[in-house]
């Protein structure tokens, strides 16, 4: 679909990203030594500390993913809600106070507190780094999608520019300038959410959304005869030829333009519309059988998203309260989308995009969407991806780097826990709205059948111009809070863990926070790399792919060090490193990276299921305590946290 | 905008053996309740998501209520937690 760029969005972006690198500037003119580019000295007040938890982990993936999982595909989205903040209570209650007690500037130190071992320092470094240019690669993928509706830019433009902007920032204040960032970025998204949702209840549920929008897309037609297609005057059905056979499509061609319209036949054997994308051999792009374009003789996809049957048989309900909203929604009948992909027989291919009409009761239920389908099936081992991804996104939270070093820009323990306590509830409340944003976007009539990441964006435009543009600058800043996060959590890893630690590098101060911002810029360039590389896969499934690799590599040795006396540098080195190979392989050899990574057959995938959570943190606890056990003579014991 | 003042030096905390041994037995205490309610969702999603279209309530169906009922469950226990640990050097609630 084709977004074209508005000059009051394009404003308010740059005042935004242009306010936010200032901010950066002046902070970074501050922050000299690397207590102070590190961990902001430790003199973060716990309030601000907790709304920047907020902003540091609400990313792309909360904003943008979970909302378009929902307006896609229904209650689905919202399970990665529950397992977001579910994950918070395991940083609460078991790892907050202790790594603030036991660290200083990354989590590696609070590992190798007690051993002082080069191994530790070795693999926690190498772990920070792998799960944040993971984390990284969704956060990237989210910024082109930004960008594309809000400056008409294509996808790969958003990326270089988010990346620009933001390893600019890290690289000019370290920990201030992030944290600044991340507090105004959780606070503005949580208010214009809220904001959002009152605006989606007021506008209730709608048959035919252009009434509530001129934004939104027209209701595209269903249950056709046959007949008054195919007999249609001055149309020629064509064949099933090569990928069409034995297809549920009808192909006409109007033969005074040479237009092929395609229609899917449905289970009652009358026809629905659809919308096509066609790549010529050439690469030339046909929308619905015209050249895509908005000019005379062009064409597009049509926005779409609304609801085909109301209870009650009304054709509008007008303002719902929020749980008159989700109720209406479960009795309420909605055109879902489908697609598919069929090779013409001259060399093209096309891309169809067909009416899925969804009753509530099925898509406000687990299993609507291609990735929990199978909790629906009767087979036990079809559960085991989701209690993975579950169990991941549990055990993720308090694994994340980014996020544990920012339990030391506090200072002290209590602070520790109040800011954690207060980033639970901003993250909390932000995430019982976004049911409600999904679930308006789904029938907001403006949603790009294309791109489930861009649904929020696409909301707010059903709106209004303005609010279209302040969602998308705070969408921006959402990307640059959580991308700086990351960037200087895997620059403190290179070079306070590997250059300082490991490899035994004298730097002086200035010279280690000069090492850590190459670091950024390097990272930052990686991450621009595989934002462009990953640019089609949902931003949400990206992040789960993440929390399994931080859970397996990271939860068992810091849980383990924390409970368990006999634990050695050898049992926590080898849990780290087999965690983190185990779950990254697991993944690379699953179903879901030979589909949408390697473009090959997903049944050809070597391991059962696509989330390793489920075999590899059991997997990094059995490791840590084998080797502990093993290595145990002649080691100090530590002492218990 | 006090909390900026990153060129402040930081201090040693004072550690209570005991205050840590209590703070940390109510961490697992808590984690324990959220965990039984965390994996009685999982267990009703993956093996009964029939189950969760139910809406005893009339209104929003058991998926919605026990999704929202963990976001509200999370940060009561996180207040819980607040209002039961120690203070190291006091010996009371912080």
């Amino acid at each position: 679909m084709i977004h074209e760029a508005s000059l009051l969005s394009v404003l308010v972006f740059l005042v935004f990203a242009g306010a936010v690198v200032g901010l950066s500037f002046y902070l970074g003119s501050r922050a000299k030594s690397a207590s102070g580019y590190f961990a902001a000295g430790g003199g973060i007040h716990w309030a601000v500390n907790g709304v920047a938890f907020a902003g540091d982990y609400l990313s792309a993936a909360s904003f943008l993913g979970i909302c378009g999982m929902i307006a896609f595909y229904g209650y689905d989205g919202f399970l990665y809600s529950i397992g977001y903040l579910a994950g918070w209570i395991v940083a609460l209650f078991v790892i907050a106070e202790p790594l603030k007690r036991l660290g200083r500037y990354t989590f590696a130190d609070a590992l190798d507190n007690q051993f002082n071992s080069r191994g530790i320092k070795l693999a926690a470094a190498i772990s920070t780094l792998v799960v944040s240019c993971f984390y990284l690669i969704p956060q990237m993928v989210g910024a082109g999608a930004l960008v594309q509706p809000l400056l008409g830019f294509p996808h790969y433009v958003g990326v270089i520019l988010v990346g620009c902007i933001v390893t600019l920032i890290v690289m000019t204040a370290g920990m201030v300038s992030t944290t600044w960032v991340q507090f105004i970025k959780g606070s503005l998204l949580v208010v214009l959410c809220a904001i959002m949702t009152v605006l989606i209840l007021l506008r209730g549920v709608n048959t035919n959304p252009r009434e509530t929008s001129e934004k939104a897309g027209a209701v595209l037609q269903r249950s056709v005869s046959v007949a008054s297609v195919v007999e249609a005057a001055g149309v020629t059905v064509l064949p099933e030829d090569a990928g069409w056979a034995g297809k549920p499509y009808v192909r006409v061609r109007n033969t005074g333009t040479g237009v092929v319209t395609i229609w899917r036949k449905d289970a009652d054997g009358l026809l629905s519309e659809t919308q096509t994308i066609t790549v010529l051999p050439g690469g030339a792009k046909l929308a619905n059988g015209l050249p895509q374009g908005r000019g005379a003789g062009q064409d597009d996809l049509t926005p779409v998203g609304y609801a085909s049957k109301l209870p009650g048989g009304v054709a509008k309900t007008g303002p719902l309260g929020p749980v008159a909203f989700i109720s209406t929604l479960q009795e309420s009948e909605v055109i879902l989308w489908g697609n598919e992909k069929i090779a013409g027989a001259d060399g093209s291919s096309t891309t169809i995009y067909f009416q899925k009409p969804t009753h509530g009761s099925d898509f406000m239920t687990p299993g609507s969407s291609p990735t929990f389908r199978k909790v629906r099936s009767s087979k036990p081992s079809d559960k085991l991806d989701f209690l993975s991804l579950m169990l991941a996104l549990f055990c993720g939270t308090a694994s994340l780097p980014h996020i544990l070093i920012r339990y030391y820009t506090v200072k002290d323990q209590i602070s520790a826990r109040k800011s954690t306590v207060v980033g639970i509830a901003a993250i909390g409340f932000f995430y019982v709205l976004t049911l409600f944003l999904g679930l308006g976007a789904m029938t907001s009539g403006t949603l790009d059948v294309t791109d489930s990441n861009m649904a929020a964006p696409l909301l707010a435009r059903s709106f209004n111009e303005l609010l279209f543009a302040m969602i998308s600058a705070v969408a921006f800043t959402t990307v640059l809070g959580t991308v700086s996060g990351l960037i200087m959590a895997a620059s403190g890893a290179v070079a306070h863990d590997l250059m300082t630690n490991f490899l035994k590098i004298k730097l002086d101060e200035f010279q280690k926070v000069r090492a850590a911002k190459i670091a950024a810029l390097c990272v930052g360039v990686v991450a621009m790399g595989l934002g462009i590389a990953f640019s089609r896969m949902n931003v949400n499934f990206l992040v789960g792919w993440a929390f399994n690799i931080a859970a397996s590599a990271n939860l068992p040795s810091l849980v383990m060090l924390l409970f368990w006396k006999r634990t050695t540098k050898e049992g926590i080195t080898a849990s780290i490193f087999v965690g983190m190979i185990s779950s990254l392989g697991w993944i690379l050899l699953s179903a879901q990276a030979f589909k949408d990574v390697y473009g090959l057959d997903p049944e050809s995938a070597l391991v059962p299921f696509s989330q390793p959570a489920i075999v590899t943190i059991p997997l990094g606890f059995l490791v840590l305590v084998l080797v502990s056990l093993m290595t145990r003579r002649g080691a100090p014991a530590p002492a218990q946290a | 905008m006090a909390g900026l003042d990153f060129k402040a030096p930081v201090t040693r905390e004072r550690e209570d053996a005991d205050v840590v041994a209590h703070n940390t037995r109510m961490g697992v205490i808590l984690l324990t309740v959220y965990v039984v309610f965390y994996g009685g969702f999982m267990a009703f999603s993956a093996f009964w998501p029939a189950a969760m279209a139910n809406a005893p309530l009339g209104g929003p169906n058991v998926a919605v209520l026990y999704g929202f009922g963990l976001i509200v469950l999370a940060l009561v226990l996180a207040l819980v937690y607040m209002k039961v640990c120690r203070k190291s050097g006091q010996g009371n609630a912080a």
